[in-house]
């Protein structure tokens, strides 16, 4: 299930995308990163974690059971592509690493890591909120939640289009 | 005549029932906007998805599409899915 995409790219630019089941090893992929990103004076590491109570605007406070992502496949990896290619042209990258989780996850599991290496740390701050910022809204995966008492799609947030939004206006 | 391949995901694939297909266009149908026009008339369930409220998004070769005049040719794959909500 696990898949590893090492793309071409440009001249100490390392780019890793895995979607896969299997949960990940933060130290494992920071050590990955480091390798791959050369002479790096930064690298930012994001970890999103599986939440027991995943909307706090909606009445239904019964906690979250279990979630279940699907994902485009072909669709996903050129999507994740297309926004680490845009967030290297805006903050010079030196690695990237991107593993999302599909399948069925459980609260606090691990659904996402990102990593980003840069010579500085701005960079590499920056670029790995962006790189956030629109994989929630272009990479196509989707969470369905499951309580005690029903199972449902999530809905798309507004705060997640105007994150987008809040790219576009700098 | 064209024949294209179309994906269905989260809960648009659950209300169709249907992950995919395969549809060999009628006379008549060449563009996104004539395929879901058409999709509707077959099919009683994409009527109802396309006529909720919640926004549907249409991608044409793995890339969300915003112009419906979008011309479509053989082997053209099409995706209908709900806003993405990964991450």
């Amino acid at each position: 299930m696990s898949q590893l995409y090492e793309l071409p790219s440009k001249p100490f630019e390392s780019i890793m995308i895995s979607i896969q089941k299997e949960d990940f090893d933060v130290g494992k992929e920071y050590k990955l990163l480091k390798i791959k990103a050369g002479d790096a004076g930064a690298i930012v590491i994001f970890t999103g974690l599986v939440r027991e109570i995943y909307n706090l605007d909606n009445q239904n406070v019964e906690p979250v059971k279990s979630l279940y992502l699907e994902h485009y496949p072909g669709m996903t990896e050129k999507s994740l592509q297309a926004i680490i290619g845009k967030a290297n042209d805006k903050w010079t990258l030196l690695g990237t690493r991107i593993i999302h989780r599909i399948g069925e996850l459980k609260p606090s599991d691990q659904i996402v890591f990102l990593g980003t290496s840069s010579a500085h740390r701005q960079n590499a701050f920056d670029a790995a909120q962006f790189i956030m910022d629109h994989l929630k809204s272009e990479a196509p995966f989707w969470k369905k939640q499951s309580s005690k008492l029903n199972s449902e799609w999530v809905e798309s947030r507004v705060s997640d289009t105007d994150a987008m939004d809040s790219w576009r206006a700098r | 005549m064209a024949i294209i391949k179309i994906h269905y995901f989260a809960s648009v694939r659950e209300r169709l029932n249907k992950a995919e297909e395969q549809l060999m266009l009628p006379e008549g149908v060449s563009s996104i906007e004539d395929l879901i026009e058409h999709l509707q008339f077959i099919n009683p369930s994409f009527k109802s998805v396309m006529d909720s409220s919640k926004k549907i998004l249409v991608a044409v070769n793995q890339t969300v599409i915003v112009d419906l005049d979008y011309k479509l040719s053989q082997d053209d794959e099409v995706a209908f899915f709900p806003p993405m909500t990964g991450g």
